[in-house]
């Protein structure tokens, strides 16, 4: 909200501070570099599903009845939560403490 | 105080009495539930316990909208969770994975793989320059009457179609559920979310949310675990066992699928050419991150560092919920279809519609006292996402038209809290009327549309707004409103509606999910309007976008949680 009292000096303060530069560029770097990948697992997935659908039918294994779209399906579901997990260590951990610094420094 | 007493005691009589009086007059085939009713009655005392006590808790507007700012991320997730897992999710995927297999799966994958990219690009950006909708968002340095207006638009377009879409289903299900006519379930459904929201707001919306979360994964997993028990726990078996029950299988859909010789374990007819599985797949990623009930519950805890960790457990509990419900589909086409006491084998129907493969499983697993338990449970579940919605609804209504657009942020806190809750009677009222109205139609096209104006109107001026120094006012009104109506037109000139709902003939518009065509719309007239803004204020917005990035960056300024 526009209209919560932030100092405009102390927002200056942050901006020329060399962590929050750091801060800024290593954690969009990190975010897009995430969903790039996310998008293109699931894509990746999506364009099988809509061109060689078939491909999906192979079995895993001769003789048996499970086709690979099974674990691959998983793989997908079971992708998108480790992902999670991978930002979410790096940026309460190391992202988190580079913030708190900026904040002690600017105060 | 005394009174919301009053009101919780007149309403929780009134729905016994409603309950007692529909007994009488239910038709004998729908035979009425009593484990299921007695269950389900157990959820509202508790629930309705919970408004109470959440209801001398909510003093502050924040209270209200964010539950102060005090739910974990843990809880969170669970919360956000439980607003994904709804009854037409846990109902209509096993469902789909039931009579067609593989298609589920990759349904609910779409579902899923939104949410990291949510955590990615806006999670701890929303919690830090948000404070109770996503308008705070886009409105944050652009002009906010028009804004404002729009994004809440947006909001009651989503809110409303999710909504008669859930009322339908609920009405439905608990007709052949527990044996009450339809008018009745839509009522009781409505008069509960009410109290919910207008006394409980936010705090008891969101454990009304956590309750039923934890209930249905429980309930999933038993069926799941049944489904397996089964084969010993040996996949080869079961996929096996699923096979051949396609073939001993009474439903037509199966027939048809021996007969054409398809191949259960590999995609089907769901997504016929790439435009419409792209599109399908943008509407339910983007349509995710633009949905207003979903966005809300990242201002309901304290920091960027929880709402991180809300969306790590709400993936992984929504992950492993598709699991289960792929195991259950299945499980179902062993179990179930090849049965007769659940299986119409003479018209080739599931006896009570095709969204009750999950239903028979629980019966077929756990005997009458669990299918009690899990159609109560899929009773809360319908109960605690329209509640969200609901609230989302009235959030739009009073905090971003009435307090912000209208009154240009100087409100009485007391004064903005009544309009909301107002507002939730009124939006009820409304969901209450046109769920009865529309009992006999086709609704489901309406959660797709839903899905598919959240990610071209909500989404593209929302991810734009954090990200694009240049997005001005005006382009964000012209491509947010480009969005809306294109995704409204194309839905309407699709088969979905075109043919299906108004009995024309063909389709005017060739493909069912617009939203390759409405997302591009709207991001392209978000850009080019924006581009061509030379004013003063397109200037002035600009210039604010360096201190908004540094706040969404570290969080200086955002509110924290209220102290109780």
């Amino acid at each position: 909200m526009n209209n919560d009292p932030v100092d405009s000096r102390m927002i200056e303060r942050i901006q020329n501070h060399p962590k929050y530069q750091e801060l800024v560029t290593k954690r969009s770097r990190f975010a897009w570099t995430l969903s790039v990948f996310m998008l293109l697992i699931y894509y990746a997935f999506v364009l099988v599903v809509a061109f060689i659908p078939k491909t999906l039918g192979t079995k895993i294994f001769a003789g048996s009845v499970i086709s690979v779209g099974i674990p691959i399906g998983v793989f997908v579901i079971v992708s998108a939560f480790i992902l999670t997990g991978v930002y979410v260590r790096r940026a309460n951990g190391e992202f988190d403490d580079l913030t708190q610094q900026i904040k002690e420094d600017t105060k | 105080m005394r009174r919301l007493i009053e009101v919780l005691f007149v309403a929780v009589v009134g729905l016994w009495g409603s309950i007692a009086w529909a007994a009488d007059a239910a038709k004998p085939e729908n035979k009425l539930n009593i484990t299921a009713i007695i269950m389900f009655f157990i959820f509202v005392a508790v629930t309705l316990g919970i408004t109470y006590w959440a209801a001398s808790r909510t003093k502050t507007t924040k209270d209200f909208y964010a539950a102060g700012g005090g739910i974990t991320g843990f809880q969170n997730g669970l919360a956000i969770a439980g607003d994904y897992m709804s009854a037409a999710s846990f109902l209509g995927i096993s469902a789909m994975v039931f009579a067609k297999g593989y298609d589920g799966l990759i349904y609910s994958i779409g579902f899923l793989v939104g949410w990291p990219v949510i955590l990615f690009l806006m999670a701890e950006q929303l919690r830090n320059l948000g404070r109770y909708t996503f308008a705070d968002i886009v409105s944050f340095r652009l002009s906010q009457v028009p804004i404002r207006t729009l994004s809440a638009l947006g909001t009651l377009c989503t809110v409303i179609l999710y909504l008669i879409a859930q009322m339908v289903g609920a009405g439905q299900l608990i007709r052949t559920l527990f044996g009450l006519p339809y008018e009745y379930a839509v009522v009781i459904v409505g008069a509960l979310m009410i109290l919910y929201v207008a006394f409980g707001g936010m705090i008891a919306t969101t454990w009304v949310q956590i309750i039923k979360a934890v209930l249905l994964l429980t309930g999933a997993t038993f069926i799941a675990l049944g489904a397996l028990n089964h084969v010993n726990f040996d996949l080869e078996a079961f996929f096996r066992s699923a096979l051949e029950g396609v073939k001993a299988s009474g439903l037509a859909d199966h027939k048809k699928v021996v007969a054409e010789n398809k191949d259960i374990f590999a995609p089907g007819g769901l997504v016929s050419d790439p435009i419409s599985a792209i599109s399908l797949g943008m509407a339910l990623m983007f349509g995710t991150a633009g949905l207003p009930h979903i966005l809300m519950r990242f201002f309901t805890v304290a920091n960027a560092r929880e709402a991180r960790k809300s969306v790590f457990y709400a993936t992984g509990f929504i992950g492993y919920f598709y699991i289960l419900t792929f195991i259950i589909g299945f499980g179902a086409v062993v179990l179930v279809a090849p049965n007769p006491q659940y299986v119409d084998m003479v018209k080739g129907t599931l006896m009570g519609g095709n969204n009750m493969a999950a239903i028979h499983m629980a019966h077929a697993t756990g005997g009458d006292l669990f299918l009690g338990f899990i159609s109560a449970v899929a009773f809360a579940t319908i109960l605690a996402v329209v509640s969200g919605l609901t609230l989302a609804g009235a959030s739009a209504v009073s905090h971003d038209i009435y307090a912000n657009a209208m009154r240009g942020g100087r409100v009485d806190e007391r004064v903005e809290m009544r309009i909301s809750k107002l507002s939730a009677l009124v939006i009820g009222v409304i969901a209450i009327v046109l769920g009865i109205q529309f009992e006999k139609q086709n609704v489901a096209f309406m959660v797709g549309l839903a899905f598919a104006i959240a990610a071209s109107a909500n989404f593209p001026i929302l991810i734009l707004s954090i990200y694009w120094k240049n997005l001005t006012t005006r382009g964000a009104l012209i491509g947010g409103s480009m969005g809306l109506i294109s995704t409204v037109t194309m839905v309407v000139l699709s088969k979905t509606v075109w043919v299906d709902v108004l009995g024309y003939k063909d389709p005017l518009f060739p493909y069912k999910d617009p939203a390759i065509f409405s997302m591009t719309l709207a991001f392209v007239g978000c850009w080019l309007f924006s581009k061509l803004d030379s004013s003063s204020q397109a200037q002035a917005e600009r210039a604010l976008f360096a201190a908004q990035n540094v706040r969404c960056e570290t969080g200086v300024g955002a509110s924290g949680a209220s102290k109780h």
